[in-house]
């Protein structure tokens, strides 16, 4: 008898975590599209380059305050769209500056390629192997304490090495936690499609801008 | 306007690693300790990753 109900509650974990699973790729690819549709319009709009940090500022607020309560409930898709739809716009802004260099195009499209293939090849390889990436968990919250002190500190001593090394440690640091979240997905610690779908999604944004950045750096641009 | 948004931008990021240090002091503690085998195994996907990046900075130099 206990084995059955055992079995019957693994299957119940099982379903639970695939609609989990369902809902935080759905809502993803969502707002994913809408962040492009927004940097679309951004780009139309010619917004000056500040609108890019008065986005990030926006959507950290959101991101920090507002969401860890509005994520329990249906008031959670409306603030991560809006979340992500400021960080689309603010996109924007630096996407038309890259537009309006030689190999702008070139650079954007890269990065964008690129971005996609990290993030489909950590996902796909956490869910076809179904490893446990929770040991990251100390590693990647020590290792993002020391990148946002280093951030902090680039933002007011223009040193481009330093940028260049905090690019590279963001693009290798959100890796990481593509890993750690998609695996906390398949194993039941994160029950909420909402803020899996957070965290997911500012990997990839994360990945993306870095790359855009050593991208543009290293073709002389 | 830039410097009054970067101060702003600093203001949250310090107030995010006040946030984020107990979590990471937490995990460090805690946490799931990984094998050497699961550390090797994230090493190279990092490597990996690391190789990706300079081919795509190769492609754009080309």
């Amino acid at each position: 008898m206990s084995q059955y109900i055992s079995t019957a509650r693994s299957q119940e974990r099982v379903l639970e975590t695939n609609k989990v699973l369902k809902n935080t790729y759905m809502l993803l690819a969502a707002t994913l599209f809408f962040s492009a549709v927004m940097a679309t319009v951004s780009i139309a709009l010619q917004v000056p380059s500040w609108t890019y940090l008065a986005s990030v500022i926006g959507a950290m607020v959101l991101g920090m305050f507002v969401l860890p309560k509005a994520a329990r409930s249906a008031n959670g898709i409306g603030v991560i769209f809006l979340i992500t739809g400021l960080l689309g716009f603010g996109l924007g802004s630096i996407l038309s500056m890259y537009l309006a260099l030689p190999k702008g195009p070139q650079i954007i499209g890269t990065a964008f390629a690129g971005t996609g293939i990290i993030f489909l090849a950590l996902s796909g390889y956490v869910l076809t192997s179904r490893k446990d990436f929770s040991f990251l968990g100390g590693f990647l919250f020590a290792g993002m304490v020391a990148v946002i002190v280093a951030i902090v500190a680039s933002l007011f001593l223009q040193m481009p090495a330093l940028s260049m090394a905090l690019s590279a440690a963001i693009i290798l640091l959100m890796s990481g936690f593509i890993l750690f979240d998609t695996s906390r997905i398949i194993n039941g610690g994160e029950t909420n499609y909402i803020m899996a779908t957070y965290g997911i999604y500012l990997s990839i944004f994360n990945i993306f801008i870095s790359l855009l950045h050593l991208l543009g750096i290293a073709s002389d641009d | 306007m830039e410097l009054f948004l970067k101060i702003a931008l600093a203001g949250l990021l310090l107030m995010m690693v006040w946030r984020l240090w107990p979590v990471a002091k937490d995990q460090m503690a805690n946490g799931p300790k990984g094998t050497q085998s699961e550390w090797r195994g994230f090493a190279i996907i990092l490597l990996l990753v690391i190789g990706f990046v300079m081919l795509l900075v190769a492609l754009v130099r080309g």
